[in-house]
Order: structure tokens, then sequence, then C-alpha cells
């Protein structure tokens, strides 16, 4: 197992290579560049911040240095955030990003098990249709819908909860609760699935044959069987949490690297967007693999070598 | 007599089904005495497993029961969980048909084989551990120590069928009920388990309700017979009355089902119709860059001539290259060696250059239920072959071509526009014989073409193969298990182990003195399973 999780980071050094590229030349093809403002710089002004930040050589060579460099973890100076390097702007939002999207990981996995395991034990129920009909609606509404209207009712009109800002507990609700809430309905609809099946399966049949209370039928034959499909998913429910995350920073307020990517995109920050892209793609891609491992401890058929 | 273990009384079961209600069992009763073997006996749809689900509470939900249950005399129909867990798996025990899905694949054996012992016997989880072992040792399972460690993936299906066997006895049960337990092995690991259950019956003494569709194992193992047909109790008796005068017409048949007679072999000098020489087939990758040797090789260097008109029996047990060698002979799956097919080289052919030949060479496959396209009518399917291998037809030829290779395989040609769920299995496996011959092939390979039918229905599909063979002159390479019916059906065998031919030679040759110790176990397994179990 050491030798296959040894043979995916291997592989993915290609992969983070080809994002890399693809997100440097297409950033470079958008028309534009960081130092266009409404009011025109002098042509010398506009030489003397280009030849500064390495604009005015070549486009292969700007690609060579910032390999390079990326390669010595720096992601280069900011263009806009004068006076910082792009990593340590990175780092300053990235605790936030990354306790925001484990938070909503954790809180779409537990509740949406409960919710999925619920409906599956009372097949076709009042119970099960709510749970589908609120899991519909959880995939169907987009997160820059939910989070507004979260923020409007819970924090304009009840004033239960903060409406932004970070720091204090209280203001982790909302954000987390808009994040987790498409994921939440895509892992409940995957778990009654599962569970369905499981509670048909020659070997829970095999545990209620052989008198074992309901409750272990269900949690310990069933619910692991059903559980794993859930865990597989949870790959790709991160980069959906980390993309998701952007729009819920940008209404709550917070200061993750969602923003960032948001400014840095429109301000053609190059170097920024570039740092966002490597951290993103870094995360699915180390995300993905613990998956794979974690799937392969919990299900002892599966051995990778 | 002393008081019956279970007394079942005039139990119905139902299904609500989205097609209106099903009456799977309709009034069945039947009782089981302290320490006897009982045997319920019946085809597939005669309830026989239903009645026992019902009585054990593990019904699917839209199945309800009624009348009475009794176990020593108290009533457990329809008990709440809670109270019928007091029953189940400790006084009463089941064990399944399916070896490979029975056991939970998450958790050790150990794990599974406590959790009885923990939750009705209050043991400790150390104390549990060792019952564990013992109940290992006591089901004669090799280094039970480590298997403990295992999980259920790791073991073959034979072990497995032990495994839940010691799971069965961990409390001491009055009852066992033995749902087909070896209807997925082997013959000689089936030979091995049932003599395993004859053993632990006579030291431990408990009842057996013994459920199968084999009448050779009924004759060797049970005490009473319940014969069951459509959800109901047809006959019953002492086992030695029911298989000498039986009294039923349905019993009767059920007795002459076993396939009888015999082929004759081919002249010497009929035409060699395919040849292969070396055959060798390999899964798997080589080694590579940190990679293992995967490689596996399935088929070993195999020597094959069929004649015109023979019948070439492979027989083998699960995993022996049986149904690998039958795909490497149509060029089905990439094999080294060489195959000749009327004179001609066909190995290492492209598609399109074995196209032509493909017409001649068909084959009928195990699985009448997924073989055939859902979503396309028996016509559409049989004549999907000749749109392909004679594209000139009209569309008129066609349907007549499809029309009469039904009536070639004893189907109703006004059954031609119907799907194939509303077909039997007997008459998809005829469907897929009309696909076949439709072509009019000179070989077909048969791949356990009636090992998921009942005998009944097996005996049918093996007059058709006859009667087909004779009137087109085909020749089968027929792969089978089931010894009974490549006895019948082949005049020359080939007996396959681990991927090599241990034995070959004409049929009765090889039935009357078999060579190989190997086939000699084969054959005691097969014909010979009452003196196994008692010697």
């Amino acid at each position: 197992m050491l030798i296959y999780a040894l043979r995916r980071l291997l592989g993915a050094i290609p992969t983070l290579f080809i994002i890399v590229t693809a997100a440097f030349f297409m950033m470079r093809l958008a028309p534009g560049g960081p130092f266009d403002q409404e009011r025109t710089l002098e042509a010398t002004v506009m030489a003397n911040l280009n030849a500064t930040f390495g604009l005015d050589k070549p486009l292969w060579q700007q690609y060579a240095i910032y390999l390079g460099n990326l390669f010595q973890g720096d992601m280069g100076p900011s263009f806009i955030y004068r006076d910082k390097r792009v990593h340590e702007i990175l780092a300053e939002g990235l605790p936030v990003s990354v306790q925001l999207g484990a938070s909503a990981l954790l809180l779409a996995f537990v509740l949406g098990t409960a919710l999925g395991t619920v409906a599956a034990l009372r097949q076709n129920s009042r119970v099960d249709y709510a749970v589908i009909a609120v899991a519909t609606f959880g995939i169907t509404v987009p997160n820059f819908v939910v989070a507004p209207v979260l923020s409007l009712v819970f924090a304009v009109m009840l004033g239960w909860l903060p409406a932004q800002g970070w720091g204090d507990w209280r203001q982790m609700i909302l954000p987390v609760i808009a994040l987790a809430l498409p994921q939440v309905a895509v892992i409940a609809r995957l778990i009654r699935g599962a569970m369905i099946e499981a509670l048909r399966s020659d070997h829970v049949r095999t545990a209620r044959a052989y008198g074992l209370p309901a409750r272990m039928v269900v949690a310990k034959h069933a619910l692991r069987a059903a559980i794993l499909p859930a865990i597989s998913y949870l790959g790709p429910a991160a980069a959906a949490l980390l993309t998701g995350s952007i729009v819920v920073e940008q209404v709550f307020n917070l200061p993750g690297i969602g923003r960032y990517f948001v400014q840095g995109a429109l301000n053609r920050d190059y170097t920024l967007v570039m740092g966002t892209v490597v951290i993103v793609a870094v995360f699915v891609v180390v995300f993905n693999l613990l998956v794979d491992l974690a799937y392969a401890l919990l299900d002892p058929r599966v051995r990778y070598d | 007599m002393t008081d019956p273990v279970l007394e079942i009384d005039n139990l119905r079961v139902r299904f609500d089904t989205p097609d209106g209600t099903v009456d799977a069992v309709r009034g069945v009763s039947l009782t089981v005495a302290p320490g006897e073997t009982v045997a319920v006996v019946g085809e597939s749809g005669s309830g026989k497993s239903q009645v026992m689900m019902a009585a054990m509470g593990l019904l699917a939900a839209n199945g309800k029961a009624s009348g009475s249950v009794r176990y020593r005399g108290e009533e457990i129909l329809n008990l709440p969980p809670d109270r019928l867990n007091r029953i189940r798996g400790r006084k009463i025990t089941m064990i399944f048909q399916e070896p490979m899905t029975s056991l939970d694949p998450l958790y050790t054996i150990e794990d599974q084989l406590a959790e009885p012992l923990r939750v009705h016997g209050g043991l400790s989880p150390r104390a549990a551990r060792a019952r564990a072992l013992e109940l290992l040792d006591l089901v004669q399972i090799p280094d039970p120590a480590r298997r403990l460690r295992a999980y259920p993936h790791e073991l073959s299906g034979g072990q497995r069928q032990r495994v839940m066997i010691a799971m069965a006895l961990a409390n001491d049960p009055d009852l066992l009920i033995a749902d087909e337990p070896t209807t997925a092995l082997d013959v000689t690991i089936q030979a091995e388990i049932l003599r395993l259950l004859a053993e632990l019956q006579a030291r431990l003494g408990m009842s057996i309700l013994f459920i199968t569709h084999d009448l050779g194992i009924v004759r060797a193992f049970a005490d009473r017979v319940y014969v069951m047909r459509a959800g109901l109790v047809e006959e019953q008796g002492p086992t030695r009355r029911i298989f000498e005068a039986p009294e039923k017409p349905y019993t009767r048949m059920l007795l002459d089902a076993e396939p009888e007679g015999e082929k004759p072999p081919v002249a010497a000098d009929a035409p060699v119709l395919l040849q292969g020489a070396g055959l060798r087939v390999t899964f798997g990758k080589p080694p590579g860059f940190l990679r293992r040797d995967t490689r596996f090789t399935a088929v070993k260097g195999i020597d094959l001539t069929l004649r015109q008109g023979q019948t070439i029996g492979v027989v083998g047990e699960s995993g022996s290259g049986k149904s690998t060698l039958g795909r490497a002979l149509l060029q089905l799956l990439p094999a080294e060696g060489r195959v000749v097919y009327l004179g001609q080289e066909i190995a290492g052919l492209d598609r399109a250059a074995m196209r032509p030949h493909r017409k001649g060479l068909q084959m009928v496959f195990q699985d009448p239920y997924g073989s055939l396209s859902p979503r396309m009518t028996v016509t559409e399917i049989i004549t999907e072959g000749l749109l392909v291998h004679e594209p000139g037809l009209s569309r008129r030829d066609r349907a007549e071509r499809a029309a009469q290779a039904l009536t070639d395989v004893g189907l109703d040609a006004s059954m031609r526009n119907r799907f194939p769920h509303e077909f039997s299995g007997g008459q998809r496996q005829r469907i897929a014989i009309a696909r076949a011959v439709v072509l009019r092939p000179r070989v077909i390979v048969l791949d356990e073409p009636t090992s998921a039918l009942d005998r009944s229905v097996q005996k049918q599909v093996i007059d058709l193969l006859r009667r087909l063979q004779a009137e087109h002159a085909l020749s089968y390479i027929f792969i089978s298990h089931d010894l009974a019916v490549v006895r019948a059906m082949a005049d020359y065998v080939m007996v396959m182990k681990d991927g090599a031919v241990v034995e070959q030679g004409p049929t009765r040759a090889i039935f009357e003195a078999p060579g190989a110790e190997y086939t000699r176990a084969l054959m005691r397994a097969a014909f010979d399973l009452g003196d196994l179990l008692t010697g």
C-alpha cells in the first residue's frame, strides 16, 4: 500500500504540471494586464513596472522563471498587493478556508449519513419522501442563492447569528451550513441508495437470521457497507467545497483564499490566481489519494499493488 | 413419538407485488422430530425456501405469512424481532445457498463467529475467541488460528460454507436449517460438506431440515422427504418409500428427470472440423515498475480434435479452465497455440478476418437470464446474427428463418415478438440455442447450458440438443461440471484440472474405468454420495 501511495504521488506530479501550465497560459490569453487602470499610466512608468515584475521578458521565459520559483516554494510577488509575496497572502487565508471546508465536509458527512440511513430504514414513508425532497432541493439550489437567503433570514431578519466576519464560532455557523447543504443532499442520497441495497444483501440476512439485535444489524453490518460509496464521494466533495467556498467567502465576507481567487482574476493578478490554482489542485489530488487509501482501510477486499 | 422440534401448520406466504398478489406458499404443514433429518425438495419457484424464510422472520418487506410455526410448542410465526431473537440464531440456525455472499465481507471470520456467541451466550471477547477457534476446528478448517483473522474473500467457497456451519453450531442449536447449502459448490466440495454435516449431526444430535432441488443429496442424506410443488406439499414420506414407490406423478417425474442414455462414438474417419494445438491462455500482466507479477495461466497447452457429429465433453470444477478453453477455441480471447477450422488456421486472425468463420462457430452460455438482451424481442435476438452473416436476406426471409429456428428448438413461433423476461429459464435457453442454430453452424460450444436449469427442464434441453445434433450434423464442445449430463451427452470426455487435461478418452471408457485419481474422486462425489456419507 505504501508503494501504491508513492506511485500515486509520483503520478500526481505530471497532473499538477499540466494544471500549472494550462492555468499560466490561459491567464495570459485573457485581455488586459495587472497595471491597466481606468487612467492609463505613462509609458515609462508602465515599462518600469513591467521590468520590475519581469513582464517585459518573452512569455516562455516568464513561464520558466515561474516554474523555477514554484519549485522552491516561492509563488512570486503579487502584482496588486504590493510588498507581499503570493505564498504569504495565501498562508493568511488558507487556515480560514481549510477550517471552513473541513467543518462543512464533516457536517455534510455526518448529517448526510444520518438522513440517508433514516430514509432507507423507512423506505417509501413520509420521512423518506421528506429526505428526498430536502436532498433534491439541496442539489438544485446553488449556494449563491442559499448563502444570501440564510444570511437574510437568520442574521438580518431574526438577528440570531452574525451576518459576516470571522473569529467567533457563531460567525462560522451560517457559512458552514451554506457550504455543506448541497453536499449533505448528495451524501444523503448516496447513503440512502446504498443502504437500501445493503439491507437486502445476503450477509445482512445472515446477521438477522443469527438473531443479532436490530441496531447491530443496521449499524455494524448494513451501514458499514453503505458508507463506502459515500467515502469515495468525499474526494469530489472536497473539490466542490473548495470552489463553493469562493462564493460563500464573498457573501459572508470571510478572509479565506476564495476571495483572492476572484479578486486576483478580476485584477489580472497573475501570480495570485496561479497560486490559488496550485493550492486547490494540490488539495484535490491529495484528498483523492487520501480517500482511496481510506477506502482500502475500510474494505479489506480492496488491495492496491 | 417424541414432541417435534419444529411444527409448521397450514403456512401461507403471499407477496404484494406491483403486478398483484403472489401466493408463494399455499398452506404447507410439516414437522421435524429431534435428531431427524428432513428434506424439502422442489424445483425453483416451488416455495420451498420461502417456507423457511417465513418461519425465521426473514421474508422480504412485501411478504406476509399466516398460519402457525411452533418451536417446541411455542408459536414463533410473526413474533416481534426481539422475542424471535431468543430462538433464531440460537435454537434454530440457518445456512444459506450463497457461501460467497452470506458472510459480511468487511469483518474477519473471528468477528462474525463471535457475534452470536456474545449476543446469545453473553461470552466475553476472550471466551468467544476461544470458542470460535474450537468451532473452526470442529468444522475441520485447516489452520483455524490463521483463518480467524482472515476475511471472507480470502477463503474458498467450501471454506466459507464451513464457517457458516461453524456459526450455525455456535450455540448448540436444536435445529439446523440448510437452504441449498451445497448448490453453489463443486461436487467434490459438496461431498465434503455433506459428510461434515452428517458427522456433526451424529455427534451433536441436532435435527437438520434440508432444502434442496437435488434428489441425489436427498436420497443419501434424509430420513424423511417433503416434495413441494407450486406452494403445496405434493407428497411426503420416508425417503426410501418416496424413492422406491412414489405415489404422485410429479414425484415420479422428478425422479425420472436424471439424464439418461449415451452417445455412440463417431466413425474414426469422420472429417475433422476444429482442431486446437498447444492452446495456452494467460491472464494478467508481467511484472513492471513498482508492479507485481500478476500473470496466471488458465489453460496450459491443450490439444483437441473435434470431428463432424462428435460431442466432446469438457469436465472440471470451477477454476479448471474449461470455459476459458471454449472461448479460446472460438478466438473470443487471445490465446497462444494453433486453431484450425475446416483446414484453415484461424488463430491470430483479426476481427474482420475472423468474421466469415464466426457463422460456423457458435456458442451458448450458462446464464439464460444474462445472455439475452432484455430490450430486444426474440425475433431481433435471433435474427441479429443473420444481419451480419447473411446480409443479402430480405426481411421476410429473416423472419422465416427465425420462425423456423424457434420451431426447431420447440418454441411456438407465435412467441417471436415477446421479450426475454416473459420466458422461463428453460425457454430462454431454447432461445439462446435458436440464436446459434439459425446461422446453420458446424460447431457449437455449449458452456454449461443446463447448469442453471431444474433437472426436469434440463432433461428437455438435453433432448433438444441431441435432436438438433442428429438433424443438422452438428458438433458440440460440451462444457460442464455435471458428470451425469456429460455422460448422457458426450461421446468423448476431457477431464480438466488447474488448466490441464488430466485424462481423456471415449466416454464409456472413462466412466467405466477412470484412470486418474482426480477423475475417480469426481465420480465418487457425483454418483456414490450415499457411500461417501456413511463410509
